[in-house]
Order: C-alpha cells, then sequence, then structure tokens
C-alpha cells in the first residue's frame, strides 16, 4: 500500500475502511480537526514534511494528496 | 542567531497563584455535546483549568503570588528595585501595570516598573529582559510576573479554542549572586504568522464597534465567535511547532555546549498534551524530563513555564540544576533558554 494511505489511515484510526484514490478524505465521517493534528504529526514522522494550511485546503483527493507529499519530498 | 550569555545571575524563588474555581472540562458541555467534548478533551489533555471569578485580573493572581513569595523569602521590599509584568490580559489600557503592582505592592519609588506583551514565549523574554538589566548594574532584586486571564480571551462557542486555556499568574525573583552558573538564551519573532493566533478588534488598528462586539457563526462546524474573541489556527501553529521548535532547541544546546543528558529537566511551554507529547517524541527527550501540568491547569499562555515549574518541580530544585526553557506562540514568537538553578525555592501554590 502506498505509504502515504497508511499514514492517512492511521491519522482517521480508519483500518477497516477501503480508501480510493478518488475519494475525498475531508468527506469521511472520522475526519475532524482533530484528525488533522493527528495528520500533521504523522506526516512529519514519516516524510518530514509540512503541509501549510493554504495548500492543504486544496487538497480534495487521496490522489492529491499523495501528489502533494511527493511533490514535497522531492524539493 | 544571537544569543545572550550571563553569569551570576538566577532565580531566588518562584511562587505561582491560581483561581480556586475549577472548571471540569469534561462537564463544560453548555455549548457542544458530551461526545464532542470528550472527543477533544482527549485529544488536547485537558482535564481542569483554573477560571478567574468576575472582578479578578491576571495583577490579582501575580500579586498574590508575589506577597507570598516576599513572605517565604524574608526579602525586605526596599530591595526590590525592577517589577517587570509580562501579560496581554492587562487591567488597563494605560497605565502599564507593572506600575500599579509597585504601589499595591507597597514597592519604593525607585521601582523601575514596566509591561511586556507577549504571549508564551513571554517567560523566557521577560527572564532575559530582567537578567539584562540586572547585568548592567544597579538592581538589586527583580520580580518578574507573568499573568494571564486567557478564559476571556477565547470564545466559549469555538470548539478550537475553548477548552484549552486557563488562567494563573506567577511571581520570580531574580537577582545576582555568586552560586549562579552561565544561563544563555535565544529570542526569536516571525510576524509573518501574526494571524494564526489572534484578536482582530479591540485594539486601535480595528477599534471596537458594535459589530465587532457581535458573536457569528465562523465556520461550517458552527463555531460562534466575535471580533474581540482571540482565534487560533490549530494545524498551522502546529506546523509552524514542529518546523521551528526542535531546531531552534537543538541550536541553542550546541550554542551552549551542551547535550540533552546534561539538561535536568525540558520545560515547554505547556501547549497542548499532543502537541507537548509530540514535541518530546520528535525530540527524543525522556519523558520524565519533562515535566507537564497541563492536564490541570490548560494553557495559561506566557505563565504556563513558571506555573509548571512551580506545580511539577516543588522539592525538585534542590542543589545545581540546569533548565532548558522553550516558550512558543502568538506572534509567532519563541524563545529558547538554558538556565543555571542553585537551590531554587519554590512556594506552596496560592488559591484565591
Amino acid at each position: 500500500m502506498n505509504k502515504v494511505i497508511e499514514v492517512l489511515i492511521e491519522a482517521l484510526e480508519i483500518e477497516n475502511k477501503e480508501v480510493n484514490l478518488s475519494d475525498n478524505f475531508k468527506e469521511y465521517p472520522e475526519w475532524d480537526s482533530l484528525s488533522r493534528l493527528s495528520l500533521i504529526a504523522l506526516m512529519d514522522e514519516a516524510f518530514e514534511i509540512q503541509i501549510d494550511d493554504e495548500t492543504f485546503k486544496k487538497i480534495d483527493s487521496v490522489e492529491k494528496l499523495i501528489a502533494e507529499v511527493e511533490l514535497r519530498m522531492a524539493k | 542567531m544571537a544569543t545572550l550569555s550571563f553569569n551570576h545571575i538566577g532565580i531566588i524563588g518562584l511562587c505561582a497563584a491560581v483561581p480556586l474555581n475549577k472548571i471540569n472540562n469534561l462537564k463544560h458541555t453548555q455549548n457542544f455535546s458530551s461526545e464532542d467534548v470528550a472527543e477533544v478533551v482527549d485529544k488536547i489533555g485537558v482535564e481542569e483549568r483554573r477560571f478567574a471569578p468576575e472582578g479578578m485580573c491576571s495583577s490579582d493572581l501575580c500579586y498574590a503570588a508575589a506577597e507570598q513569595l516576599i513572605t517565604d523569602l524574608n526579602i525586605e521590599k526596599s530591595e526590590i528595585d525592577l517589577v517587570v509584568f509580562v501579560s496581554q490580559t492587562a487591567d488597563y489600557r494605560m497605565p502599564a501595570t507593572a506600575i500599579l503592582l509597585q504601589n499595591k505592592l507597597k514597592l519604593g519609588k525607585h521601582t523601575a516598573a514596566f509591561d511586556i506583551g507577549l504571549g508564551c514565549s513571554g517567560f523566557v523574554y521577560g527572564l532575559s529582559i530582567v537578567y539584562s538589566l540586572i547585568n548592567a548594574g544597579g538592581f538589586r532584586n527583580a520580580l518578574l510576573l507573568n499573568g494571564e486571564t486567557r478564559s476571556r480571551v477565547y470564545s466559549p462557542k469555538d470548539r478550537k479554542t475553548a477548552f484549552l486555556f486557563g488562567d494563573a499568574g506567577t511571581a520570580v525573583l531574580i537577582s545576582k549572586h555568586e552560586k549562579f552558573g552561565k544561563s544563555i538564551f535565544d529570542l526569536n519573532s516571525d510576524g509573518s504568522l501574526g494571524d494564526l493566533i489572534k484578536m482582530d478588534h479591540g485594539g486601535y488598528r480595528n477599534p471596537t464597534t458594535l459589530e465587532s462586539l457581535s458573536e457569528k457563526v465562523i465556520d461550517e462546524h458552527g463555531n460562534m465567535r466575535s471580533g474581540e474573541h482571540g482565534y487560533m489556527n490549530g494545524p498551522e501553529v502546529f506546523n509552524f511547532v514542529i518546523r521551528e521548535i526542535p531546531r531552534s532547541v537543538k541550536n541553542l544546546l550546541k550554542q551552549a555546549e551542551r547535550d540533552e543528558s546534561s539538561i535536568d529537566y525540558f520545560v515547554f511551554h505547556q501547549a497542548n498534551t499532543f502537541m507537548n507529547n509530540y514535541l518530546a517524541e520528535k525530540m527524543k527527550l525522556p519523558k520524565d524530563k519533562c515535566p507537564t501540568n497541563i492536564k490541570a491547569f490548560g494553557n495559561t499562555s506566557s505563565v504556563s513555564i513558571p506555573l509548571a515549574i512551580a506545580t511539577e518541580l516543588k522539592n525538585k530544585l534542590e542543589g545545581s540544576k540546569t533548565l532548558f526553557l522553550s516558550g512558543f506562540g502568538v506572534g509567532m514568537s519563541w524563545a529558547n533558554a538554558v538556565v543555571s538553578f542553585e537551590d531554587c525555592q519554590i512556594s506552596n501554590l496560592v488559591e484565591i
């Protein structure tokens, strides 16, 4: 599984959910401001990156999240 | 990075005061469902806070702490010649609260008194300023007072901030003495992040209007606040902290020619449990070296570092100790210090 998806699953505690690339994870019922904090911590831990709020607001699918992580890791 | 170093200056004693009025966060459910509250409380780790009753200001908490400290240390008031009050919840817009405290504490007219308007970085900033003034010569004993009634700053109907903040005041007595070793500070700011934690109205840029006082729904979750409530962009603050703080801690340790193992305690600003745990984990600091009292008092802004020392390190500061202090927040503003402690006397917690 893609590492970004693994991190997302851990942040939202959705081990039993099927996550698709096209999903807007912000529409999952488990998504809230608290899971956002977990995602920040886990992203930092796993990839040593931070995604600013402005960019993060524009990310509306798992696919875009993966692309943003890859972009930041390449820098 | 500019650093400030001092020798033979230190904290003689420290006293903290909190309101008696205890808020149980899980029962703080006037505006939200119990499930919502439980979830927030679990994440931020704040179980109880103290709220000052109507009419009690942060300066009253500092006053109580200062009187107790002066009594416990048996210091002559005539030998105190500097009072610095750090707060963002002052009594009046003018005059400076420190000057009113000089009178209330019955200190002489020879006393220098002024306020510093910083938040979570304020204790470390304040300490560096007092050390600098003492280092310059004449001052014998200085009182550094940190006070906040943060409970009044944020809207109880905005869940991003409604469960986090509490009220407290501390007094620290600082003076020169051969026994103190070297202390070193670094001070930082990033005003481009000024809107991460902010109160938009009520100052001179956006003066108070009827409109600024009216409560509005501010997001899709139904959170409400007025223009004269503070707000916080939690995720961005967290991003800022994990980006800047571990690096700046490491840099100051390097400047001080120390490693983590030679520091007895790391006292971080008590932001919230989630953030503090993550910070400690990221820096690989052992938990028992990172005292915390956020569970019982919440986030008290500039008071949180001395309050954590008062409640968690009482009876643990006998002999020579070295503490690393790190304050970060509203501004954004952050400051670190490696501070030499020698038999620091910590008074019992005052409750008023």
